[in-house]
Parts: C-alpha cells; sequence; structure tokens
C-alpha cells in the first residue's frame, strides 16, 4: 500500500515521459494519476488503525545487506495527515498548471507526479539511506521546475535554493554515515537513540535550511517568488514540511540528549523567525512575499511546537503543518489567479477586486481568515497548543508566539484589503473575469478541507500519536 | 632445447581475443576496399570486445580461488576479471560511440588500436609483477597515444597526443625507475614475493613505493599528477576520451589496489596517507578548476580528476570494504563518464565545433533523449541518488569512517557540494535557456542520426540507473573480486 502510494505516481511520470501524447491527454493523465494518489491515500486512511497507532503498512526488502541499508516504508499517524496533504496539495497543483497550460507539458507533469513519488516517500522512509535518497530526489524536479518554467530571475533563484538545500543535505549525509555505521543499522525503527552533537547539529543543518529557519532563509524569497504558482505552493506546502517531519522523525525522536542542549537556541531562532517573517510579510511589496514571509513565520511556530518537546507541542505542530501547508498552496494558488488577470503581484497597483469578483473574494477572505488564526478556525486550534506546548519551556516564549499571531492578523488583513478592497488598483482591469469554474475546481478543495479541519482539529491531533501521547511516542524514539 | 612454462590459455583468453581482434582489424586497412573498412574494422573490434567480456565473466565464475599463472607472472582471480569485465563493456561502447565520428582515414588502425589498447588493459589488471605491470602499462599507453594523434585534422589532437606521450612517458619512467628501486630493495618482482621480502622501514623500498604511487598515479589523472588530463581530454577524439577516462583510470585504480594491498601491505601505515592526500588534492583541485571552464570537455577532464579523489578515497582505507567501494563504483563511474563524453560527441557532430556551455544551450529540448541521459550522468557524478554514483560516494565515505577518517568524509562531502555548481551548470544550460539562446547547428537540417551512440547512451544510462536499484548483486560480485586480496 505505502509502495504503491510511492510508485503509482513515478510509474505515472515515465509514462508520460515515454509515450507520445498530446497536451491535453498527458495532462489528463497526470491529474487521474494525481487523483487515483488522493484515492489510495482515502484508502489508507480508512484502514489506518489508529487506535493501535504506531508503524502500520510497512513493507521492507532488503538493499544492500553488508551495511544493514534496506527499503523500509511505512506510515505513522502523524504520517497519514502529512502523505494526505501531499497528495491533495499535488492535485490541486497539477490540475492549475494543466488548466493554465504550461508549455512543454509532458516534461511538466511528469517531473509534477516524480516530486509527489519524492515527497511521499520521504514522508514514509523508515531507513535513513532511503529517507536521505527521497529527500534528495525532491531536488531534482524541482531543480528544474523552478529553473525552466519560472519567472524571469529563475536561474539565480535555482542556484540559490539549490546551494543552500544541498548544503544542508550534504552535511546531513555525513551525519547519517556516522550515525549508522555507528549503530551498525540504518533502520529508523531499530536504530538507537544517540547522544552526540555533531550528528544531531548535521541533521538540524539540513532540516533548517529546508524548512527553513532563520537566518537560514536566504533562498526563499526568490525561489517562492520566482516559481510559477503551483510550484511555489508545493515549495511552502508540501516541501517545507518534509523538513518539520525530519525534525520530529528523526531529530528530535533520535537525539534526546542533544535536544536538551540545543533547545533554547533553536527555540530562539524559531522564535525570531516568526516575529522576523511576520515583520518582512507586513512590510512585502506583494502578494507572493507576503506569503513567502509567512511561510518563514509559520515554520517558525511549527519548529516551536515540535521542541516544546511535549504532548500539546507535538500535536499543535502537525496540526499546524497541515493547514499551513493547505493555507499556503491555497494562498499561492489565489496569487498565481489574480498575478493572471493583472499580470503583477505588486500590492500597490492591485486593489478593488472584491466588487463584481464574488467568488475570488469569498475564497480569499476564508482563505485569509484561517490563516490568520480566528478562533474556531483550525490554525487557531494549532496554534493555541503550540502556544500551550512552549508555555511549559517557559512562558516567554509563549508571549513570542502570541505577539506573532497580532502580526499575522495585520499581515494577513493588509493583503486581503489590498487585493480585494480600497480603490481599484492601476493593474485592475474591468474585464478581469471573476475566478472560473476551474478554478475553483481547483482551489475550493483545499479549503473545503480546511473548513473541515477548523470544525473537527481532533480529527488530526488526537490520531497522530498512539494514544495521543506524542512525548511517549517521540521518547521511545517510535520503536 | 629450451622448455617454455605452462601457459594456461584460457587466463589470457580475453586479452588474446582482443589482440587478434587488433590483428583482423589491421589487415582489414590493407585488405578491405575503401567504403567497406569502417564497418569491418568496426565489427571486427567489436566482436573482439564481446568475446572479451564473454571470456572474462567464464574466467569469473570460474576462478573462485585466485592463482598464479604463466610462472606467476600473471594472476588469474576475480578480482582481474571483474575489472576485465568494466574494460571489455566500456571498449565496446567506446566501439559504438566512435563508428560514426568524422574521419577520413585510417579506420582500420583506429580500430585496431581501439582493441589493442583494451587488451593492454585487460592484461594490465592481471599483472602480478613488476615487468607484467610494465608491460602491460606501456602496451596500453602506446595505443592511446596513437589514438589520440590519429585524426590528424582535428585541432588540437596532435598538441594532446605529443603532451600525452611526453607526460605519460615521464610517469611511465617514474613508474619504472620505482619497481627498479624496490626490485633493488628487495631482490623481487612478484608482489606476494615483494612483500615476504620487503623490511617495513628499507628507505630504498619505501622511495621505490611512492615512484610506483605516483607513476600509476599520472595513469588515474589524480593530482598532483593530473596537468595532462585538461588538454589531453580535450584535444583527442571525444570517443577516444570516453574510453580513457572510464576504462584508463579504471585499470589505473584497480592495478593501484591490487599493487598496494598485496606488494606492500607492511607499508600500510605510510601509503594510506599518501593516497588520503593525494585524494584531497584531487578533489581540491579538480572541483576548483572545474568551476571556472568553459568548455564541456574541459569541464568533464576535471570532474574526471576529482572523481580519481571519491575511488582513492576508498582504495587508501586499506579494507575490503573499501576495496568493495572502489569496485562498485568503478560500474556507475564507467557508465556515466562513457555516456556523458558520448552526449559530448553527438553535439560536437551536429554543430562541427568544439562543446562549450554556451552552445549545449536547449539541447535538452531538442534531443530529448541524449538530453535526459546528460542530465542523468550529471546527477550520477554529483552523487544524487536515482544514481549508482549515489551508492558508491555512500560506499567510499562509509569505508572512510570505518577506518577512522571522518574528516575525510566531511572533505568529500564539501567537495561535492562545490562540484554541484558545476554539473547542474550543464544541466542549466541544457535545459533552461531560453529559446533565443539556442545556437542552432551551423550545417542546418536535422542532427545526423546515430543509432549506434543513442543505443550506447542508453545503455549507459541504463547502468547508471540500474546500479542504483541493484545495489546488492552488483556488491556481492565486487566482494567476490575484492576477496581475492588478503586484508
Amino acid at each position: 500500500m505505502t509502495t504503491l502510494l510511492i510508485l503509482l505516481p513515478l510509474a505515472a511520470a515515465l509514462l508520460i515521459w515515454v509515450l507520445p501524447l498530446n497536451d491535453v491527454s498527458a495532462g489528463a493523465l497526470a491529474l487521474l494519476a494525481a487523483l487515483a494518489e488522493v484515492g489510495l491515500w482515502i484508502q489508507l486512511l480508512v484502514r489506518y488503525d489508529f487506535a493501535k497507532g504506531g508503524l502500520q503498512f510497512a513493507q521492507e526488502r532488503n538493499w544492500f545487506s553488508d551495511l544493514h541499508v534496506s527499503y523500509h516504508v511505512g506510515v505513522y499517524g502523524f504520517s497519514v495527515w502529512l502523505v494526505g496533504l501531499t497528495v491533495i496539495a499535488m492535485a490541486a497543483a497539477i490540475a492549475y498548471g494543466f488548466w493554465v497550460g504550461r508549455d512543454r507539458v509532458r516534461a511538466y507533469m511528469g517531473l509534477m507526479l516524480f516530486l509527489t513519488g519524492a515527497i511521499i516517500g520521504v514522508f514514509t522512509a523508515q531507513d535513513l539511506l532511503l529517507f536521505y535518497a527521497f529527500f534528495e530526489a525532491m531536488m531534482i524536479p524541482l531543480y528544474i521546475l523552478v529553473g525552466v518554467w519560472g519567472g524571469p530571475g529563475r536561474l539565480g533563484a535555482t542556484l540559490k535554493f539549490l546551494l543552500y538545500t544541498m548544503a544542508g543535505s550534504l552535511l546531513m549525509l555525513a551525519s547519517i554515515i556516522v550515525y549508522g555505521l555507528s549503530q551498525n543499522t540504518f533502520d529508523l525503527t531499530q536504530i538507537g537513540q544517540s547522544s552526540s552533537d555533531w550528528i544531531f547539529l548535521g541533521f538540524v543543518a539540513a532540516f533548517a535550511i529546508k524548512a527553513p529557519l532563520f537566518p537560514l532563509h536566504g533562498w526563499l524569497p526568490d525561489a517562492y517568488r520566482e516559481s510559477s504558482p503551483e510550484v511555489a505552493a508545493i515549495l511552502s506546502g508540501v516541501v517545507s514540511k518534509a523538513a518539520a517531519y525530519g525534525f520530529l522523525r528523526i531529530a528530535i525522536a533520535k537525539f534526546p540528549e542533544p535536544v536538551q542542549h540545543y533547545r533554547a537556541p533553536i527555540l530562539a531562532l524559531a522564535a525570531i523567525g516568526l516575529i522576523y517573517g511576520s515583520l518582512l510579510a507586513f512590510r512585502a511589496p506583494d502578494i507572493r512575499g507576503v506569503i513567502a514571509y509567512s511561510s518563514l513565520a509559520q515554520m517558525g511556530l511549527i519548529t516551536m511546537g515540535l521542541f516544546a518537546v511535549n504532548d500539546l507541542g507535538f500535536d499543535g505542530a502537525v496540526l499546524q503543518m497541515v493547514n499551513h501547508g493547505l493555507v499556503s498552496a491555497a494562498l499561492f494558488l489565489l496569487a498565481g489567479m489574480v498575478e493572471r488577470r493583472t499580470l503583477t503581484g505588486e500590492l500597490t497597483r492591485l486593489g478593488g477586486m472584491a466588487r463584481g469578483r464574488p467568488a475570488l473574494a469569498t475564497v480569499l477572505i476564508t482563505t485569509g481568515v484561517i490563516a490568520l488564526a480566528v478562533p474556531l478556525s483550525s490554525a487557531f486550534a494549532g496554534e493555541f497548543l503550540i502556544l500551550a506546548g512552549v508555555f511549559r519551556q517557559g512562558w516567554g516564549w509563549s508571549v513570542v508566539g502570541a505577539v506573532a499571531i497580532v502580526l499575522a492578523a495585520a499581515y494577513v488583513l493588509r493583503l486581503i484589503s489590498a487585493v480585494l478592497h480600497r480603490d481599484v488598483g492601476p493593474a485592475v482591469s474591468d474585464s478581469a473575469l471573476d475566478l472560473r469554474p476551474a478554478e475553483l475546481g481547483v482551489v475550493v478543495p483545499l479549503v473545503a478541507c480546511l473548513l473541515a479541519l477548523s470544525a473537527w482539529p481532533a480529527a488530526i491531533t488526537e490520531h497522530s500519536f498512539r494514544n495521543d501521547r506524542g512525548q511517549t511516542d517521540v521518547s521511545q524514539g517510535f520503536k | 632445447m629450451i622448455h617454455g612454462p605452462h601457459i594456461d590459455w584460457f587466463a589470457l583468453a580475453g586479452v588474446n581475443s582482443l589482440l587478434a581482434a587488433s590483428a583482423l582489424a589491421l589487415l582489414s586497412a590493407v585488405l578491405v576496399p575503401g567504403p567497406l573498412r569502417r564497418p569491418v574494422a568496426a565489427s571486427l573490434c567489436a566482436l573482439g570486445y564481446a568475446t572479451a567480456i564473454g571470456f572474462t565473466i567464464a574466467l569469473y565464475v570460474k576462478s573462485p580461488h585466485g592463482h598464479g599463472v604463466v610462472v606467476d607472472a600473471f594472476r588469474r582471480d576475480r578480482l582481474a576479471q571483474f575489472a576485465g569485465i568494466i574494460l571489455a563493456g566500456s571498449g565496446l561502447l567506446a566501439t559504438a560511440i566512435s563508428y560514426r565520428e568524422r574521419m577520413r582515414e585510417h579506420h582500420g588502425e583506429y580500430y585496431a588500436l581501439l582493441a589493442a589498447a583494451g587488451g593492454g588493459m585487460l592484461f594490465f589488471v592481471g599483472a602480478n609483477n613488476l615487468m607484467t605491470l610494465f608491460l602491460g602499462l606501456e602496451w596500453f599507453s602506446i595505443s592511446l597515444y596513437i589514438l589520440c594523434a590519429i585524426d590528424r585534422d582535428r585541432l588540437g589532437g596532435l598538441e594532446a597526443a605529443l603532451k600525452y606521450l611526453v607526460i605519460g612517458g615521464f610517469g611511465s619512467a617514474v613508474l619504472l625507475f620505482g619497481s627498479a628501486l624496490v626490485y633493488g630493495a628487495t631482490g623481487q618482482l612478484n608482489f606476494d614475493a615483494i612483500s615476504a621480502a620487503g623490511q617495513a622501514h628499507d628507505s630504498l623500498l619505501v622511495f621505490g613505493l611512492a615512484m610506483i604511487i605516483a607513476g600509476l598515479a599520472f595513469k588515474a589523472s589524480a593530482a598532483p599528477f593530473h596537468m595532462w588530463t585538461p588538454d589531453v581530454y580535450e584535444g583527442a577524439p571525444t570517443p577516444v576520451t570516453a574510453f580513457m577516462a572510464a576504462a584508463t583510470k579504471a585499470a589505473a585504480l584497480v592495478v593501484m589496489l591490487r599493487v598496494l594491498v598485496t606488494a606492500f601491505p607492511s607499508q600500510a601505515h605510510l601509503w594510506t596517507v599518501a593516497l588520503a592526500a593525494i585524494a584531497v588534492c584531487s578533489l581540491v583541485i579538480g572541483n576548483l578548476a572545474a568551476l571556472v571552464q568553459k568548455g564541456v570537455k574541459r569541464m568533464l577532464a576535471y570532474s574526471s580528476i576529482s572523481q580519481a579523489g571519491f575511488m582513492l578515497i576508498a582504495v587508501s582505507t586499506d579494507s575490503n570494504l573499501g576495496a568493495r567501494a572502489l569496485l562498485y563504483y568503478l560500474i556507475p563511474y564507467a557508465a556515466m563518464s562513457l555516456g556523458s563524453f558520448a552526449v559530448v560527441a553527438a553535439r560536437e557532430r551536429e554543430l562541427g565545433v568544439p562543446v562549450t556551455f554556451e552552445n549545449m544551450a536547449g539541447f535538452g529540448w531538442e534531443r530529448p533523449l541524449l538530453g535526459v541521459s546528460m542530465w542523468a550522468f550529471m546527477l550520477g557524478f554529483a552523487g544524487f541518488p536515482l544514481t549508482g554514483g549515489f551508492v558508491g560516494k555512500f560506499y567510499a565515505f562509509a569505508a572512510a569512517y570505518e577506518h577512522g577518517w571522518t574528516w575525510l568524509v566531511i572533505v568529500g562531502v564539501l567537495a561535492t557540494l562545490v562540484s554541484l555548481y558545476y554539473y547542474l551548470g550543464l544541466v542549466r544550460a541544457m535545459f533552461m535557456r531560453r529559446t533565443e539562446d539556442l545556437q542552432l547547428a551551423p550545417i542546418g537540417g536535422s542532427p545526423p542520426r546515430d543509432a549506434l551512440l543513442q543505443t550506447a547512451v542508453v545503455a549507459c544510462l541504463v547502468v547508471t540507473v540500474g546500479s542504483f536499484f541493484a545495489v546488492q548483486p552488483l556488491i556481492d560480485f565486487a566482494r567476490h573480486a575484492a576477496n581475492s586480496l588478503s586484508f
């Protein structure tokens, strides 16, 4: 089942590359594969035994035995949700790319599907080297997707993105080699906990760059601005969660002592990123800038929840990963839709788009309101849990978080009013249409998921860890 | 009447089939009429290589316990056959890549020399004493010197050949001098006899060892013995470069492993450090110089220097794991080298000018098969997953860690990071340049069809990617070969 989830998109990608399909059928095939993937995930969700928890749907095959490396995949409760986020966001992104009509459709769709498989691999790999292989494999399609279909500054953006993330990943590779060989296994379900600070820091470097955490976010604004909207949606919505997942599954679960040593500095960096990202988002001159920097802030918040290392923090962080993934994907797609109509993302040239465009206004406001965490929204639940969790580490962290939530309200409202309200901007022509049915079809499912989660956030928070005790799971290293 | 030694012809069958192919191809240069010369000579060469592959596989299967043959001058063991399979495979692919090379004359001689070079390498990797070692080295080197110069119309071809001849000759002389010193110190030529007779701290012996390492490092083009590499790789006909990059390096590294482990085990504390230093030099120089190259062949030349560094990390650990790492790594490495130079050759034939990053623009979209393959080869060199290059690097680093050299792992990781810039720079050039940057073929029209070259590239692609998935069988295969040596 897990293997099928990984292989189905890869097989579809190969099929699209090899068969001489025309543009429409290639796109349709890709969308079909993405939807089949969602269907598979629903199967997984229904059949996963949350009462039992732990690793399920595990599959193991020998890869090379002399260094004890195997192909071992499976899902935990929280991975189920992250895989769900991946398949839903990817389906939306592929549908949007199909509708917009990217050139070189076969290459494009194949790469998107390849990326889907790689991300699911990251969330399900139970072997360190396999995890690394998938983690790196994500970069292969992303590099091309940003570099070929991106905006005018794409070459610089890809280079920066690549060098930043690879610097982190290669440090992680060194850590993996040392860790795996010293423990005599690479299997995450068997490998023991380690007290080595250096190995821990190697992992943290990779995840902190990928997330990103302040001050390692240098690649973020360029990459998010220069990508096509659907790729930016995946980058900020899903790929960044691979880093948070890595923190939870490896860095925190396997290195309890170093986590103690480095908790304060990491929490501090996360808190600085949270405030700094929020402030930059408030000052950003364009839609993408706002979402990009809010993403930096949100990843800081998620990291704070994780490094609180208690039940509340873990629950909140997992919920917030899914929330932010959906919110950010929806917002980037909406940004793309606005940019298509106005040819610009600059806030000073936009405005007044709500008039005569009720669908756009409704969807954007709904997403925005969830993003700024009004009470009863799923983001409110997530952020509340994170703040409650991190409160146990010191009330100061919660104060920082609470301030950031106020700032989030400020930047989201600024975004909404700059796009929808005020006077009609110079770039907005009267002929710019409201969201078309196809666009609604892409973005409404994401918003619907968010609304469903708002109604029942416990779906995730109570179904992520065994007996809803994240701390116990983590302290046992997810064995 | 002098009684000759008993000769195990089966052990020499691979070498002999290539020699036969070489002789027949040379005859074809005079006996076969002009237009048929190329197909006949090329098929003979290919046939020779295919036969050699068959024999080396058979020998691999039938020689589980290594032993010396022909008065112990030659070794019949799985290590030699493992290397032989890689070498003969490289030769076969190089023949396919060569076929459409624009060359007006000397087809018979070209394929004769290509087969002879392969035969020399097969002999070289089986060498069991210092004489056969030198014989094998000169045998394939002289063939390669001429191959570099064979296309006299080619700009820089003669210069490359001359440079290769002078510096290669110097390298051989160093190796020979080192052998003489070792013989002087121990009175022995056979590797295991040297090991038995040598004293650990005999300075004459150590000096000889250093010179043998230097001589072999010239052939493996490891820094600081790499000066000839960029110019020769650039000036030689591209198929010859492909063959040199894949096969010469593989042969030199395997022989280095064999000589050091069998002949100099008591000096291991010295040569492990020396090789680690050479590896670091190669990584630093190869990577930094590759960053600033404009020509694709020169970039690949410097990349091959840095790849030698990665493989020397494996050799320098003096362990079974290291030997496995080297032998495994050689499989995808040979495929990636041959494949990438084959793609360069295709572009060169299309444009008629030397290939630079500039005129690779748009290549990936024009020729998707070759473009995607080149992409995979670059990812492989850079050690990305889904290619054997990733597993090879992982093994090399693991060997260094097991040897207690974590610092070498860090150096390797940093070198990999630097290398991304130029490897992916080529991917960027092929796929991300806008259409108006395209440098279309000056000749115009559709690019020449070249089914043989494309088949070779696809074969390389299959090996590069396949070795990522089939690690277990390949590593078992390498383990059996590594067990021929005593660690």
